[in-house]
């Protein structure tokens, strides 16, 4: 199970490939691709994103789930999409919501 | 301190517009990624795990109060209200918006600061002593050649593009706290029999993956020769450094490859060619850039000492303050106060907008408006009346900067680590919070004396770990952070690179591994004033492997 991520243009700010297209602030609510095809596809639609300035290197990332939760399966995915380990009060741990990108 | 002339305010200012320019280009969609990055590089801006990073020079690590209060506006506004100052006396921030960049970079101008050349192929902002043109022990001030060198670096339009990045610090004392013989150029500037200064030159130091102590290639380099030969040096590099491997492309590999005699030729011939052209210094001009750096008129009167003799009697944190954070002063009645960015348990080199207003209000009121950054990740006030210490420390404390630890296990350089950087492997800060809280206590501390411990999270090195008589690599190993530790690296004028003990250590087990050296190290010392790096160079590595490790 992998998801494509990337960090936001504008702001820098640590995003995934959603659903239904957008880019999403939180993992929760990232697209899982699950298949070859939909793999490529987020893949396209990464380099379109790029393409368009939304967004800046983007990459796949390995997904594994945990306790019913997905979680990254490298620890510098892990921390990307918590924030810093030493400072829980900043990065997207430190938040209560969080809008879609 | 220097201030900036009509020309080097234009240049700055030119230099924000441009990157204006290039941010807005970027957004419309004028400028690919790929060509945007190089340029964002070459005015100090990363991306890196969670943001953007900006990295702010702070030129031979010298600001003033204004300054510092424009660090701490940035932070507030901008970032999320820290900083982060580093081992080559910069400033980072973690948080920006790229779109916001541009007029930050436009406010650090106003007062006269930049992030030009803290990033790419090229000679970076130069280092130096933090404690030039106050300690007792220095021959001369080195930071007027630091600015010298400052000027003619700047935008150098034939060393732009550089094999690889290119580092220089300088020191003015005998004992080496700017870490020279790890730098790309190392200058140490001396005086010879008749009272003429130059300059011990050192090539082809450096740390990251292939640790290299610097080698000297000039006893004596007349002052008046500086840019001559640091040019000839750099025309060397240019021409022979490999460009077709990043990792041999430093100036290290070159001496390293070519060998030091040849290499010293090649920089002899080139010098002979350009050493009487317009690079040659004159003294006028050495004269007055010096002007910039005169001391301040210093007014100690008889009965100061007898003010911070009577307070560090009524005070056993002041006492603990003045014997580790207190460094000799040339002038006397004087003293130059580290001001601790290590508190326990928290992040080297970390420090609020709150924190950095207080160093400026202080700075401001008791010393001659100075403030210095060290590459061990301090602030420092470099002239301040030793009467004033109590009142200094007491405001410190209250702003919780008022470790005694400068020099102590707990004073520990580390990098930013896997919780900001993209290039780390591993954490670094965590390490060395834990290990701070592990010898916390201040008797213990003091016990254990001088010893300098620095982490780096990958083997690009940015923590020095090479060079600390306790250094701690962290790498990752099948998805795990894991820590080599090294021991006996320095980095002052005996400098040499540590050694790999043994196998590493998980993230869990790091610090109980730290512990063990420590206290092997404390049961096997001669005396307690035989500090660990002597200790090791004594006896070696094998009592720490056993204590490591076992003896089988």
């Amino acid at each position: 199970m992998k998801a494509l991520t990337a960090n936001r243009l504008i702001d820098g700010e640590v995003v995934w490939l959603g659903r239904s297209g957008q880019w999403v602030e939180t993992l929760a609510s990232a697209w899982l691709l699950e298949t070859p095809e939909a793999v490529a596809e987020a893949e396209a639609a990464g380099a379109e994103a790029e393409a368009s300035r939304l967004i800046v290197e983007p990459y796949l990332i390995d997904l594994t789930r945990e306790e019913g939760e997905i979680r990254p399966v490298r620890f510098r995915e892990k921390i990307r999409a918590r924030g810093p380990t030493v400072r829980p009060d900043l990065g997207k741990q430190a938040r209560r919501e969080v809008s879609a990108a | 301190m220097y201030r900036y002339d009509e020309f080097d305010a234009h240049f700055v200012s030119a230099r924000v517009d441009q990157f204006r320019d290039q941010v807005q280009r970027r957004l419309a969609g004028d400028l690919t990624e790929e060509q945007f990055k190089p340029l964002r590089l070459m005015n100090g801006v990363y991306l890196q795990l969670h943001a953007y990073m900006l990295r702010i020079a702070i030129p031979y690590g010298t600001l003033n109060a204004v300054q510092m209060r424009r660090l701490a506006h940035v932070a507030r506004t901008y970032d999320r209200g820290y900083g982060h100052f580093t081992t080559r006396q910069n400033i980072q921030f973690n948080w920006p918006r790229l779109k916001d960049i541009p007029e930050i970079l436009s406010q650090l101008a106003e007062v006269e600061m930049h992030a030009i050349q803290t990033s790419g192929n090229c000679i970076r902002n130069v280092t130096a002593d933090h404690f030039s043109g106050a300690a007792a022990d220095e021959i001369l001030d080195p930071r007027p050649y630091a600015e010298i060198l400052r000027q003619w670096s700047s935008l150098h339009p034939e060393f732009s593009y550089l094999p690889r990045k290119f580092k220089i610090a300088v020191t003015g004392a005998p004992h080496d706290r700017a870490a020279v013989q790890v730098h790309d150029i190392g200058l140490q500037a001396v005086r010879d029999a008749d009272g003429n200064v130059g300059f011990r030159v050192f090539v082809g130091g450096g740390l990251g993956r292939t640790p290299m102590v610097g080698r000297l290639v000039r006893e004596f380099l007349p002052e008046a020769d500086l840019l001559a030969y640091s040019e000839a040096i750099l025309r060397v590099y240019n021409r022979y450094g490999r460009r077709d491997n990043k990792y041999k492309a430093r100036i290290k590999i070159l001496v390293h490859e070519t060998g030091l005699e040849e290499l010293k030729a090649d920089i002899e011939a080139e010098f002979a060619e350009i050493r009487d052209g317009v690079l040659k210094l004159p003294a006028s001009e050495i004269e007055r850039i010096t002007t910039y750096f005169d001391p301040p008129a210093f007014v100690a009167a008889d009965g100061d000492e007898a003010v911070l003799e009577a307070a560090i009697a009524a005070d056993p944190q002041l006492e603990a303050f003045a014997a580790r954070n207190v460094h000799p002063h040339r002038a006397p009645g004087y003293a130059s106060l580290t001001i601790s960015l290590k508190p326990i348990g928290k992040a080297p080199g970390d420090a609020t907008a709150e924190q950095m207003e207080v160093v400026a209000d202080l700075a401001e009121r008791y010393g001659h408006d100075e403030i210095r950054v060290s590459h061990e990740q301090n602030l420092v006030l470099p002239h301040v009346r030793r009467r004033d210490i109590p009142a200094i420390h007491a405001a410190l404390v209250e702003a919780g900067l008022g470790e005694a630890n400068a020099g102590l296990v707990t004073d520990i350089i580390a990098c930013p680590g896997l919780d900001y950087c993209a290039l780390a492997t591993a954490r670094s800060i965590p390490v060395a919070q834990r290990i701070s809280e592990r010898f916390g206590s201040p008797e213990r501390q003091r016990e254990i004396g001088d010893l300098k411990i620095k982490i780096s999270g990958c083997i690009n090195a940015c923590g020095h770990h090479h060079v600390g008589h306790i250094g701690i690599l962290g790498v990752e190993k099948k998805g795990e952070e894991y820590y080599q530790i090294t021991l006996g690296g320095s980095a002052d004028e005996n400098t040499s690179v540590g050694e790999i003990i043994g196998r590493g250590f998980s993230y869990d087990e790091v610090v109980d591994a730290i512990e063990k050296v420590v206290d092997t190290y404390v049961g096997l010392r001669e005396t307690p004033q035989e500090d660990f790096l002597a200790a090791y160079r004594r006896v070696g590595d094998q009592p720490f492997k056993e204590a490591l490790y076992g003896t089988a």
